[in-house]
């Protein structure tokens, strides 16, 4: 009872804060309500005690992805009603997109009910002492360890060529080397030089 | 007075269940973090003053008890009476919810720390990722003021912050995969529990390079000197926080103490045993609370590790911007790196706490 209620206030406010995104003029609202709108499907992730995904997805998403966003977004002069001036223009794009993803979820759900595999756990909850984090942990590094490596390496290869996008070294900039600015000493930089008094005239 | 009595036991109902009993402690923790923060500003501002030769405050009694120690009180007083300036043209909503938004981490984070044996809030079996999601979630009071406040000062200080925030939290992780290599769980009550037997059985010993890091980059996440170029006084004016007045501002600073508290805490917990005593197995002192353990050792690790924060403030200059950079990136990351593959080393030979029976 008190798991429906929660259920239906965390889906009430996620489908607010995501009319938020699409709707509010300010970017920075909408960057602001799209971190509401992960907080809140955490908080559903959790009421089907799939505690590991809700947690990765705040740590990941809200704690560094929104950051960033956000760090753009405030730093862009964006024009606003340039942005806006496609609204409609594409607004079918948008509801096909809409469209599509409701099909799948519906063919997905109808699928399952289809082949007899039970949604979520029927309604009974897990014992206290089953770990979500424990057992995904151990099916992800045993059973799939193969594609669970594939996954790393095509991560490991788009960090490598984002950062290979953005070095472009001008020519004439002037670096500092911290290396060598920590390895000087005093004796590198400064001669002291014993000198004879000079004779008063 | 019947009512009275009756709704005395309808509480003391309450306090036993479950609910009443969390939501007790829940109390009894948030009103001891508080007044353990304005403690902690009064005792950062004596210890500072100690090591540069002054005094400190020393005006403010109260109860006629230590000069001093009425100053956070007075202080308090005095930011609640004054008004809170909200810039022109700044965000009003954004302005006034950052500094909720600051606090909310900080607190919230308590409540999967074991305290003592018996206490702890939350059980949670992803006692750690929950931490680690929260610590980061910190950084949005600090972004939002920035933004919020229309000053370019500010902005500069939520600028920097982000940026710091992001590269030092990878660090943050990496050291915690370490912990949870040593102990073999993300419940911090197990990780504390498997720590026993003294002081050497600590992960302090076999993960000392990650200790150093751990504490490096809470010092960061915190915009604690020598990392506080958020607030920059000499470049940026305050930073984030420069257009905040009143108890605005003071709750900026009791979020940055708070969370100066926390990561004690956590440190305490991940690398020092937590709630375990040092003593430990030595022959005699099982008996009494020396050999017990209890809050008292717990309490006694934050506290010297509180101490460190406010040591570092006094001694160290504040970083500039690129070598902070260059300090997470070039040189945390690849530390935590290394001693993830010495520990599989470590596992591999059953060496340190990979010798536990119980690992394998």
């Amino acid at each position: 009872m008190l798991i429906q209620v929660l259920f239906h206030l965390f889906a009430a406010i996620l489908i607010l804060a995501a009319l938020g995104v699409i709707t509010a003029r300010n970017p920075v609202y909408s960057a602001l309500a799209l971190v509401m709108c992960f907080i809140t499907s955490a908080a559903i992730w959790l009421l089907i005690e799939a505690e590991f995904l809700a947690v990765v997805l705040v740590l990941v998403y809200v704690g560094a992805v929104m950051v960033l966003f956000l760090f753009v977004v405030m730093m862009l002069d964006i024009n606003l009603a340039e942005l806006r001036q496609g609204f409609t223009r594409f607004a079918w794009l948008g509801w096909l997109t809409a469209l599509a993803v409701i099909v799948e979820i519906v063919g997905v759900v109808w699928a399952r009910g289809a082949l007899g595999i039970d949604p979520g756990h029927g309604g009974t909850p897990e014992p206290a002492t089953y770990s979500n984090t424990l057992d995904l942990g151990r099916v992800l590094y045993t059973h799939y360890a193969y594609p669970f490596e594939l996954a790393a390496m095509v991560l490991l290869v788009a960090i490598v060529a984002a950062i290979a996008l953005t070095m472009r070294r001008r020519q004439g900039l002037k670096y500092q080397d911290i290396g060598r600015q920590v390895a000087v000493r005093p004796a590198d930089r400064v001669r002291l030089v014993k000198m004879a008094p000079e004779k008063r005239p | 007075m019947l009512d009275l009595a009756k709704l005395w036991s309808a509480l003391l109902d309450f306090a036993e269940s479950p609910i009443g009993h969390s939501t007790g402690w829940i109390i009894v923790i948030t009103v001891a973090l508080i007044i353990s923060v304005a403690l902690l500003t009064l005792w950062e501002r004596k210890v500072i003053g100690w090591m540069q030769l002054r005094r400190g405050p020393n005006r403010v009694r109260i109860f006629g008890l230590l000069p001093g120690v009425g100053q956070p009180f007075a202080d308090v007083v005095k930011l609640l009476l004054k008004e809170v300036v909200i810039p022109t043209n700044s965000n009003r909503f954004l302005f006034r919810v950052a500094p909720m938004i600051a606090l909310v981490p900080a607190f919230a984070a308590w409540a999967v720390i074991p305290l003592s044996p018996e206490v702890t809030v939350s059980r949670a079996d992803a006692g750690l990722l929950y931490l680690l999601s929260l610590t980061s979630m910190g950084v949005y009071g600090v972004i939002i003021a920035g933004w919020a406040a229309n000053s370019k000062y500010a902005f500069l200080g939520a600028m920097r912050s982000a940026a710091q925030m992001v590269a030092y939290e990878i660090a943050m992780g990496f050291a915690l995969v370490g912990v949870l290599m040593a102990t073999g769980s993300m419940n911090l009550g197990t990780i504390v529990r498997t720590q026993a037997g003294g002081l050497l059985s600590w992960n302090w010993f076999w993960l000392f390079p990650l200790l150093v890091v751990y504490f490096i980059s809470g010092v960061a996440e915190t915009n604690r000197a020598p990392f506080d170029v958020a607030e920059g006084e000499s470049e940026i004016v305050a930073g984030f926080h420069v257009e905040y007045s009143g108890i605005a501002f003071a709750l900026f600073f009791l979020a940055e103490y708070a969370n100066m508290i926390l990561i004690s805490a956590l440190t305490a917990t991940f690398f020092f045993g937590g709630w375990q005593g040092p003593l430990e197995g030595y022959p005699g002192l099982g008996a009494t609370f020396l050999g017990q353990p209890s809050f008292l050792w717990f309490g006694l690790k934050v506290f010297v590790l509180v101490f460190l924060f406010l040591w570092f403030r006094a001694t160290f200059p504040r970083y500039r911007y690129d070598q902070i950079m260059r300090l997470g990136w070039k040189a945390l990351i690849p530390v935590t790196l290394v001693w993830i593959g010495v520990e599989m080393l470590l596992e591999l030979y059953r060496i340190g706490p990979w010798a536990r029976p119980w690992f394998h």
